[in-house]
């Protein structure tokens, strides 16, 4: 079927308010968070029932049309980015909280529901729902459990697998599973793990059951200034090597918290090469322990200066800088570009080096704030794309960025996913036989191959042509294929 | 790797080829779970050893032989544990088969079940192919979570090798309470606790009694044990691990043991025969001589499903998958292991 006839074919299937076709309704939906790729759709459907969304699968099914499956939006791999010949599909009607289980701990609530809402309704109950990414406020859960969103608090709580209990899902043939169950476990293979982080790639999410956790009676921040990035990386270890699981533990490196007190003024130490944030929580009783110990780690490790929260108010105090290292960097470059690496910690102070080797190099400033708990790095490249060639030089050097983080042990993507931005990097990370199994688990599910193409798991003629392309930076990724 | 993983990666091939089951064995202290498998038997347990292992990144990479007390002894050395409690089930338990069963013990609802731990496996498909999925770190979005997938997928999937595993520091204190109470009272105590910000780390109920464990930093625990009350348990970790490794009494005897999955809060289960509450309410032991259909029934009521845990009857040992989940199922495991050699049927029949 032609193009125009599919357009044709869902709006005689839908309401009007749930398809657009125009280039102008369509503008809105051509990226997601990573703005620097966009593409125009065929067509956005929004459904509003799971009939209309039935139907459109079953449609695009029968015609071989793609479906990309979208959230809020958010995400910052462009794997909600439309594909030219497909339907963008977006959840965003999906906004009901359909029940919360006080007694069992958990709420079952439609895909378009935003993640700090869940935390809010339950909230009243004691009870909240961990993950909390940093985009808490807009993303939904469905794109949470699309990319198994993570966040400051993952050390301790986990990633979005370890908070959710069963999903309902269409196939791409529109037929409905569940997957997962409203009890700890349910027979067969773990579908539940395997669909959390499969970005749209298996199915199309239509209902989320999370848990929920009761709201720790209390939490404090200790903030921590060093004078070397070496010193505050030591620090982080020696925390963890006490036998405390901080419920976060983040690090701002000097031009982070430079750009921040710009921004806001959290009385971070300007002249710190990095501080730490470490918070604790449990009882009031456990928090007091922490805190006493955590002090103690730190001044053993050498830091130049040490501050307690000593309420709430402070703690907020003590977090705003953080929070506000993002937009922060907006005020101080006309664009920045956000990496997402995670590696064994032992190797933190060689890769933050590392990374300000690849700044010089390439001329583009780099700051750092990251769940340092946790290995996972947050570099952010600060570029223009007005200056021609900027972009693509700031691509590649992220691309640098995570080939180091592969080399040390580390992976490409600790939370963001690798939707399209970082689908070249997974030619480093896995060989040929390791994504031929990731493209055969996606046939298992998707056999035509519909459900968001292109993304997450790069084709083999890719990664050798990628491979032909990286070549002169050292091993080449596929020796065994053939080179185009 | 090494010459063991080349004569493994032969075998498999080699099995693919002709379409000749294997049954990987490793320890064999597992083998009453799930269903017989007839097949070439490949013993893996002596592809063991840890391999990396820093305390303070909290994780430790081992080999799938690896005995599990031995794996559990070098954590203890270090203040460290597996928080998920793997049962060993026998002194040969191996790494690799807690992590093939997917069994958690006692701690499972308060710090996550065994594929929570689970960072990354490498292993052999049915092809004997070589792969590495996850890797060492928390935090790993690249791909698909397929170390998860294989976790409690009982070798139908592939032959771990290495298997990489998040590690906690034990807890500084640890104490038991218990006092009498019904098993709808505990439920109710349990699931009520469970919901305020209290260190559980175990909640169970046996024989007329609730034993609710709390471990974490000194004053928190004691804060926690005046607040709630009871007794205090002497020498509770004989308890636990009773429990765990299904000592206790209630575990004794050739009655059918069925484990039932449950919402924890759900009202006890109308079947004949003892019931051991664990998990918080979430995990109910039942010896019952009732059939299977009956067992069944009641917990898909409750809304959670009934594993055949150990009984002379082999067959129907997992609950039945609904079909298109169970096609779903079989398509997965045609993707790793097209020629269905891999423990086939060890799980359901035709899987």
């Amino acid at each position: 079927m032609n193009e125009a006839r599919i357009i044709e074919q869902l709006h005689r299937l839908l309401p009007s308010q749930c398809v657009l076709s125009s280039d102008e309704e369509l503008r809105p939906y051509e990226c997601d968070g990573l703005s620097a790729y966009r593409n125009l759709p065929l067509a956005v459907v929004i459904p509003e029932t799971l009939d209309q969304l039935q139907d459109t699968l079953r449609l695009c099914t029968a015609n071989n049309v793609p479906v990309v499956a979208r959230g809020a939006g958010t995400g910052l791999s462009g794997g909600a980015l439309p594909v030219s010949n497909g339907v963008l599909l977006s959840m965003a009607r999906f906004k009901r909280m359909l029940d919360i289980d006080i007694q069992n701990r958990t709420a079952r609530v439609q895909p378009g529901v935003t993640n700090l809402s869940i935390s809010k309704a339950a909230a009243p109950h004691g009870l909240y729902y961990a993950p909390d990414p940093s985009s808490q406020l807009a993303c939904s859960i469905g794109g949470n459990v699309a990319e198994n969103a993570g966040g400051v608090h993952c050390l301790k709580y986990g990633l979005t697998v370890h908070n959710i209990m069963q999903l309902e899902v269409l196939g791409i043939d529109g037929e409905h599973m569940t997957i997962g169950s409203q009890a700890l476990d349910s027979p067969g293979y773990d579908l539940l793990a395997l669909m959390t982080g499969s970005e749209g790639m298996l199915g199309v999410i239509t209902e989320v059951t999370v848990k929920l956790l009761p709201t720790p009676e209390d939490a404090q921040v200790i903030l921590a200034a060093f004078d070397s990035v070496e010193a505050a990386g030591a620090a982080v270890t020696a925390v963890i090597a006490s036998g405390i699981i901080p419920a976060g533990l983040e690090l701002l490196d000097n031009p982070a918290i430079q750009a921040v007190e710009k921004f806001v003024q959290t009385g971070y130490p300007a002249d710190a090469a990095a501080i730490l944030l470490c918070e604790v929580d449990g009882s009031t009783a456990d928090v007091e322990a922490q805190v006493t110990r955590v002090n103690a780690v730190f001044r053993d490790a050498g830091a130049t200066a040490i501050k307690v929260s000593q309420n709430d108010v402070e703690r907020q105090r003590f977090w705003a800088g953080r929070k506000a290292a993002f937009p922060a960097m907006g005020r101080l470059s006309p664009d920045y570009y956000c990496m997402d690496g995670t590696i064994p910690r032992k190797h933190l102070a060689q890769v933050l080096n590392g990374i300000a080797d690849l700044s010089a190099e390439y001329g583009l400033p780099i700051c750092n704030v990251f769940h340092a708990g946790d290995g996972n790095l947050h570099p952010l490249i600060l570029y223009d794309a007005n200056t021609p060639g900027e972009l693509e030089r700031t691509e590649e050097l992220g691309g640098r960025i995570l080939e180091l983080c592969v080399a040390v042990g580390g992976t490409i993507t600790g939370e963001h996913g690798v939707g399209l931005e970082k689908i070249n990097q997974m030619c480093v990370q896995f060989n040929s036989d390791e994504l031929t199994q990731f493209h055969a688990v996606k046939n298992a599910f998707d056999p035509q191959g519909l459900l968001n193409p292109g993304k997450a798991i790069p084709t083999l003629h890719r990664c050798a042509e990628f491979g032909a392309m990286h070549v002169h930076h050292g091993k080449l990724p596929h020796p065994e294929l053939e080179r185009f | 790797m090494s010459t063991t993983v080349d004569a493994y990666q032969e075998i498999l091939a080699q099995a693919t080829k002709t379409a000749t089951p294997v049954v990987i064995r490793g320890g064999g202290s597992k083998s009453f779970y799930g269903r017989p498998v007839d097949g070439q038997p490949l013993d893996v347990s002596a592809h063991a050893g840890i391999i990396d292992y820093s305390p303070p990144e909290l994780v430790v990479t081992a080999r799938a032989g690896t005995l599990l007390s031995d794996l559990e002894a070098a954590l203890a050395a270090e203040n460290q544990m597996l928080a998920f409690e793997p049962p060993h089930f026998g002194p040969a338990a191996t790494l690799g088969g807690a992590i093939a069963c997917g069994l958690s013990g006692p701690r499972r609802p308060f710090s996550g079940a065994a594929r929570d731990f689970v960072l990354g496996i490498t292993c052999l498909n049915g092809r004997g192919e070589l792969l590495r999925f996850g890797g060492q770190v928390m935090k790993n979005v690249a791909g698909y979570d397929l170390s998860r997938t294989l976790t409690g997928s009982l070798g139908t999937l592939a032959l771990m090798l290495e298997i990489s595993l998040k590690v906690l520091p034990r807890a500084e204190q640890q104490l038991t309470l218990c006092r009498q109470a019904s098993g709808a009272e505990a439920t109710g105590l349990f699931n009520l606790w469970a919901g305020r910000p209290l260190p559980l780390s175990a909640a169970c109920h046996s024989d007329g009694r609730l034993y609710l464990r709390l471990s974490g930093f000194e004053q928190g625990v004691t804060a926690a044990a005046a607040a709630l009350g009871g007794d205090i348990l002497e020498d509770d970790e004989t308890f636990w691990q009773g429990l765990r490794e299904q000592t206790l009494p209630f575990f004794a005897g050739d009655t059918p043991l069925w484990r039932i999955s449950v919402p924890p809060a759900s009202a006890p289960l109308s079947l004949a025969g003892d019931t051991l509450t664990d998990w918080g309410g979430a995990q109910r032991w039942v010896r019952t001589d009732q059939p299977a259909g009956v067992v069944r029934e009641a917990t898909v009521a409750a809304g959670g499903h009934a594993t055949r845990f150990r009984d002379s009857n082999r067959d129907d040992v997992f609950h039945p998958l609904s079909n298109r989940m169970l096609v779903l199922q079989q398509r997965l495991k045609a993707s790793f292991d097209p020629a269905g050699i891999l423990n086939p049927g060890r799980m359901y029949n035709g899987l």
